[in-house]
């Protein structure tokens, strides 16, 4: 899977902008990855993180184009972001 | 004509609406189709697609106007999508291909959305594009120039309000326009184009260009909403401000209540006076006197402090604050094996547990379902408000403490908090002991931009818990009093008799035959008896306590207040056992039947009586040994 070159949005830090790449598992079969395309994070989309908990972060706040979004590490995980729209 | 039909009948110009699920789709047919709207069926698919008609001005002539299932592209992954798939390429049996197709986009999610509308017009089909939900996205600052993203895109585009019958006419005009209008021709399908799935990626930069181009592709800042959160989800500030914001709700529900309860405690007291002097009857008399005014009466006050509870709880739920408390205890819900989703269905038993477990049907995971229904119980429903502030006025001080807070204020305080960490640790046991507890639940929970609560929802929403509440002390309350006093006055006792008159009554030898079971716990025959229809609702305990009591005493001076009476019959220890009953205590009747109707059979309702049972007795056993222990068993 080439995990050492992967950005998960769990590690982006708080106020950074970056751009979804893609959702792990790939395609719409994963039920979660699904759920999170639906409900805005689809490749290209800008994303940041706006607020996280303290201690591992979890959960965290996200903004995803014209909506927030509280997340969990393990949704958070799932979306790969880049810094190069 | 190009495509293949089987069973062709109707000649009419056949336009179909599709889109991602939840787009709005539904909505705008709906619109535009009006009334005239039937389900077929496509054969062999089990997939329901809609059709409707619009009938195009004078010309007399109709629009098909078809409803394709929501998909999210055009590679048929399941069967939905196989449906809109084959009717647009002219594939499905016994339906021509479209003349025309309505790509309903969501126009706050355009990024999405916009893919499949790329892949429809793709297939050579003439396409409009519905730029639905408008509203919210002008709302939400965002600007879509329609003409620009229509030049864009090659195809016209409509502004849309789905929702709203106004919102959809620009879009009935097109349709009448394009097929009606006899100086431009009909539109037409150009033959399936050879290669029409363009990969995927193709589409995703094409997006990108056009979202770049209409400076739609920047995050929209929603910088009020951001600079609250800064403080409201903040790791330190977040809690206690929460923490603060619960504190100031429970001391105002006495504070602010004050002066309202008194006007209504009066005006019974001085009715109860009035009747009383008026009736001849004795029967009559006791009643309308002890049974109706001491016992509906004694319910009815309660009325300004739920009111006032609500009302804070509607305010919190209006501005937008809720789903951030849900955010900032999402750590303690998961640490138990709980998913923020149980959040929303838990705050909702705050009034009442049956709509609370109804709204644990949003949670898919089953597992999750069955904790979060057996836990809702636990929190303190508005029915148990008035069983509290009874109590909590009749035995604990109306002191000050640390010189600022009221002690009545800080115990109901703790009682709701005693209620949620049971509900805390019985989701954990639950989290040790079934096997998929350990399992982590996704959140994704939308955080909704800040706005002042409108006064007119909140009045809304008061009316309703009062119409909920004044029914239920019409209704049921009524009902149960009625009897109670019924039960509580026969049969009478004969001369020879010693005791109160109530003691040889149905109710008394019930309440005596079960006080062998509750005085281990310090509850008395009174409590026992009232115990009993507190199981169809719980504010007839208040009601059944003011009928027992009122027809244990004197006749003359029954009208006088059920609490100064509670506090010269029990002891401090009794009254602190029988509250923390009430936080664990077994639920209502139409909580278990809910239960078992949502849970399809009666496990899981025996299941949760016999542990609330159990909880609830031994909670109230170690009070009332501890309380004895601190020497408050004797009367104040």
């Amino acid at each position: 899977m080439g995990m050492d070159s992967f950005q998960s949005l769990a590690r982006l830090p708080k106020h950074e902008k970056a751009w979804v790449k893609t959702l792990r598992p790939l395609e719409s079969q994963n039920l979660l990855a699904r759920q999170l395309e639906e409900i805005g994070f689809v490749p290209g989309e800008q994303v940041q993180v706006l607020s996280k908990a303290w201690m591992g972060g979890d959960p965290m706040v996200v903004r995803v184009g014209q909506s927030t979004f509280a997340l969990r590490q393990a949704e958070a995980q799932l979306i790969e972001v880049t810094q190069e729209p | 004509m190009q495509t293949a039909t089987l069973h062709f009948v109707d000649n009419s110009p056949l336009v179909a609406l599709i889109g991602n699920p939840n787009c709005g789709k539904t909505a705008i047919f709906n619109a535009l189709t009006g009334s005239h709207q039937k389900v077929a069926n496509y054969a062999g698919v089990t997939v329901e697609r809609k059709e409707g008609k619009l009938t195009l001005g004078e010309t007399g002539k109709n629009l098909r106007i078809l409803d394709l299932p929501g998909a999210y592209s055009l590679y048929p992954r399941s069967l939905d999508e196989r449906v809109t798939h084959d009717v647009l390429k002219g594939l499905a049996a016994g339906e021509k291909r479209p003349d025309l197709a309505v790509c309903v986009v969501d126009a706050t999610n355009l990024r999405r959305t916009l893919k499949l509308a790329l892949a429809v017009q793709r297939l050579g089909l003439p396409c409009v594009l519905a730029l639905n939900m408008s509203d919210l996205a002008q709302k939400r600052g965002l600007r879509i120039d329609p003409q620009a993203l229509a030049h864009a895109l090659g195809m016209p585009v409509i502004a849309t309000v789905g929702i709203q019958a106004q919102g959809v006419a620009p879009l009935k005009a097109h349709l009448i326009d394009a097929f009606a209008n006899a100086r431009t021709p009909a539109p037409t399908p150009s033959p399936l184009a050879a290669h029409e799935e363009a990969p995927d990626s193709q589409d995703v930069q094409r997006i990108q260009g056009i979202l770049r181009d209409l400076g739609l592709d920047q995050i929209q800042p929603d910088t009020l909403s951001e600079q609250i959160d800064r403080w409201v989800l903040h790791p330190l500030w977040g809690p206690l401000l929460l923490a603060l914001v619960l504190f100031v709700v429970f001391q105002a529900v006495f504070a602010l209540a004050i002066a309202p309860m008194a006007l209504i405690k009066d005006s019974s007291v001085t009715l109860g006076n009035l009747l009383g002097g008026m009736i001849g009857s004795e029967l009559l008399r006791s009643l309308l006197v002890d049974g109706l005014i001491a016992g509906v009466g004694g319910v009815l006050v309660f009325l300004p402090q739920i009111l006032i509870l609500f009302f804070f709880i509607l305010i919190l739920e209006e501005s937008g604050y809720l789903p951030r408390a849900a955010y900032l205890l999402d750590k303690l819900m998961g640490s138990v094996g709980l998913s923020g989703r149980s959040f929303i269905p838990l705050l909702s038993s705050f009034a009442c547990a049956i709509p609370g477990i109804m709204a644990a049907r949003t949670i898919s995971n089953t597992r999750d379902r069955w904790v979060t229904i057996m836990i809702a119980p636990l929190m303190t429903c508005s029915a148990r408000l008035p069983v509290y502030t009874l109590l909590i006025s009749a035995f604990i001080p109306d002191t000050l403490v640390a010189g600022a807070l009221s002690l009545r204020g800080l115990v109901l305080f703790l009682l709701y908090v005693m209620g949620i960490l049971g509900a805390m640790g019985v989701a954990w046991l639950l989290k040790r002991f079934t096997s998929e507890g350990g399992l982590s639940r996704p959140l994704m929970m939308e955080l909704p931009s800040y706005h002042w609560p409108t006064l007119n929802n909140i009045a809304i929403g008061l009316w309703q818990r009062a119409k909920i509440f004044l029914s239920r002390v019409g209704g049921v309350i009524l009902l149960l009093t009625l009897l109670l006093w019924f039960l509580a006055s026969f049969p009478r006792p004969d001369e020879h008799f010693q005791g109160l008159p109530i003691e040889a009554s149905f109710a008394g030898l019930l309440g005596h035959a079960l006080a062998p079971i509750f005085t281990p716990i310090g509850f008395n025959w009174q409590i026992s008896i009232a115990l009993i229809p507190g199981m169809a609702a719980r504010e007839v305990v208040v009601s059944a306590l003011g009928t027992v009591y009122a027809l244990s005493s004197q006749a003359s001076d029954v009208s006088s207040t059920l609490g100064p009476m509670l506090t010269q019959s029990w002891s401090l220890a009794s009254a602190l056992s029988l509250m923390v009953w009430f936080v664990f205590a077994p639920q209502c009747l139409s909580t278990i039947a809910t239960v078992r109707r949502e849970t399809q059979g009666w496990r899981m309702p025996l299941i949760m009586l016999s542990y609330l049972f159990v909880l609830a007795y031994a909670a109230s056993f170690i009070t009332y040994r501890l309380a004895l222990w601190l020497g408050l068993g004797v009367m104040v």
